[in-house]
Formats: structure tokens, sequence, C-alpha cells
């Protein structure tokens, strides 16, 4: 893949994130959907979605709003949710922390969980990837989701209470990030950091402001990195 | 109901701290090299992070009031399954095929 020009790469990147169009859409118009619910209106609801683009963080907040929390606390809980993202943010200099500091805003800008997860996969998977090539599959990724975010957002928000609760859409969300984790787990660490990150939520779960989940994504990724370094120490004494 | 103060001071400051989240390490580290132990660990940013999100959310759905629901147990599984062995897309298609199906037939 040496030879990827960046257009190949950034049309690569759109065409891998192609399937997770099917999360987004419903994801996104159930998103506008419990906007209006909750009383937001159209314009709230889309500046708010251009704003943050991060679906999880907006259902926090907004779900904290509805329960009469002070807005300190929502924005506390929601950032704390999207906190995660300074690990993808720290995971993706070695790829694209070439970039001009324009370019890199605009990504981080545009960073959301399932591109993040396609992307880094695919720095990996080809480490001769060109520096270039890497940016532009970043935007090419992005640049698929993005748009569906704000379209059914909007979708959902103009169609309001039409979409009947016992299509149970809330499910999409646990099962898309499960489809993001199978494909991940290449190795024994890797199965050790997503047992270890699945086991602590549940015992931490209760750490107040979602911070349960920045606890069980560390031990994991100690798990998983004492794991690499454990198994690396044992198969270099095999080799003496 | 949301009111507008509330909803406006929310919603700029989350843009903007989420903004400064994402950035925070592309915007300061950019262009220089991480140290080997960071790297070692951000490898397993994604399966660090994926399973304490959505463990929860199987375990306990928010839906059901946080009642274990076997169906949701199983289709999680299937997905889980499937994404191991063929890919993201299959994996989502056989998580929601399985949630359906089981959901119709109890």
């Amino acid at each position: 893949m040496t030879d990827l020009t960046a257009r190949k790469a950034f049309w690569r990147g759109y065409l891998d994130c192609a399937p997770f169009t099917l999360i987004v859409i419903p994801y996104s118009t159930l998103f506008g959907v419990v906007a209006r619910d909750a009383g937001l209106d159209l314009f709230q609801t889309m500046t708010m979605t251009v704003l943050v683009i991060a679906g999880a963080a907006q259902f926090t907040a907004l779900a904290l709003l509805q329960d009469n929390a002070p807005v300190f606390i929502a924005l506390l809980t929601a950032l704390a949710v999207n906190l995660r993202m300074a690990m993808y943010s720290a995971a993706l200099v070695p790829h694209v922390g070439h970039a001009r500091l324009g370019v890199r805003a605009l990504m981080a800008y545009l960073m959301v969980d399932q591109a993040f997860a396609v992307c880094v996969k695919t720095y990996e998977e080809r480490p001769d990837m060109s520096p270039a090539a890497k940016v532009a599959y970043y935007f090419g990724c992005m640049m698929l989701i993005c748009p569906f975010w704000y379209a059914f957002t909007f979708v959902g928000a103009y169609v309001g209470k039409a979409i009947p609760a016992e299509l149970s859409l809330d499910f999409a969300l646990p099962i898309c990030f499960i489809a993001l984790t199978g494909p991940l787990l290449r190795s024994v660490p890797h199965y050790v950091a997503a047992l270890v990150s699945g086991v602590s939520i549940l015992v931490f779960h209760w750490v107040p402001w979602n911070l349960g989940i920045m606890v069980a994504a560390i031990l994991a990724m100690i798990s998983g990195a004492q794991t690499e370094l454990y198994l690396r120490r044992r198969a270099a004494k095999g080799a003496a | 109901m949301i009111s507008d103060l509330d909803f406006w001071v929310l919603t700029i400051a989350l843009g903007i701290g989420t903004f400064l989240i994402r950035f925070s390490f592309l915007g300061i580290f950019g262009g220089r090299q991480m140290p080997d132990w960071a790297l070692l660990h951000l490898r397993y940013v994604g399966v660090a992070v994926f399973p304490a999100i959505f463990t929860p959310l199987v375990v306990w759905p928010p839906a059901t009031d946080g009642q274990i629901d076997p169906i949701r147990l199983t289709a999680a599984l299937a997905a889980l399954l499937v994404g191991l062995r063929v890919n993201v897309i299959f994996s989502i298609i056989a998580g929601m095929a399985t949630f359906y199906v089981l959901r119709f037939v109890f």
C-alpha cells in the first residue's frame, strides 16, 4: 500500500466506514426523536448535534437535564463520557500527528468512535501506509459518518414521535460497540484487556459521573500491556 | 421541560469541552514521538474502552430498567461471535437479527 495515493486512501476510508451508516442512521435519528421529546426545538437539536457530534454524551446530557440535574453536573457527566476520546487523540498521534495544526483541529472536531476504530485497525494492519495517505484515509472515514449524523438527527427531530418505542433502537448502541470489539480481539493480550474491561465496569459501575468507564479502561490497558510484556519475556526465555 | 438558558449553557460548554478533549493530544504533541510505554498501552485503547461501554448496556439494559434480559444477552453473544469470525457489519446484523427474532418468538 506504499503507492496508495491520498485520493485513493480517502475513498478507501469512505468505503471501509460505509457499513457504519447502518448504525449511524438509526442512532442519530433516535437522538433527534429523543431531543424533541425532551422539549428541544429543531434549531436547538441541530445546534447540539453539530457542536458536539458525540452521541453517547448528547444522550447523557439530555437525560440529565430532563431529570432536572444542575447544568454543571450534566456537563461534567457528558464530558466524562467523552474522556475516552482523549485516549483516541493520543492513539492517533503516531499516525497523523505530522499534519498541520488546522488539519489536526478539523480531525479533532470530526473524531467519532466507529471511524476511529476503523482507522486505527487499518493503520496497524498496513504499517507501510504513507503519512499523507493516513490523513486522507481518516477524512474518508469521517466524511462518511458525520454528514449522516447531521442529516438523520434532522430527520429524527423532524419526524419526532412517529418512531415506535417497541423497535428498541436503544439496543443498536451496545451491538455497535460489540461489533467494533470483535475484530480487535487479535491476540491473547487483547482478550485479557477486553475481559478486564468488561468485568471492571460491572465492579466500578457505581463510580459517579461515568468515571467507572475510565477506571475500567485504564485497568484494562494496563492488563493488556502487562500480558504482552509477560508473553514477550516468556518467548525470549524459550528462545534462549 | 428544559429551560433555554440551561440548554444553551450546557450545549456551548459541552461543544467546547468535547473539542478540547478530542484535540488534547493531537494538538499538544502533534508530530512528536510518543514513548514506548505509551504506545504499548495505546494498542489496547479499543479493547479497553468498548467493553466498558457495552457491558452495562447488555447486562443492565436501561430499556428494562436494569433487569437482566436473556434475549439481549443472547443477541450480544451472537454479535460477539460473528464479530470474531467474520466482520463488523455481519456482527451488527447477527446481533440485531437475533434480538428481533427472539423477541418475536418469545
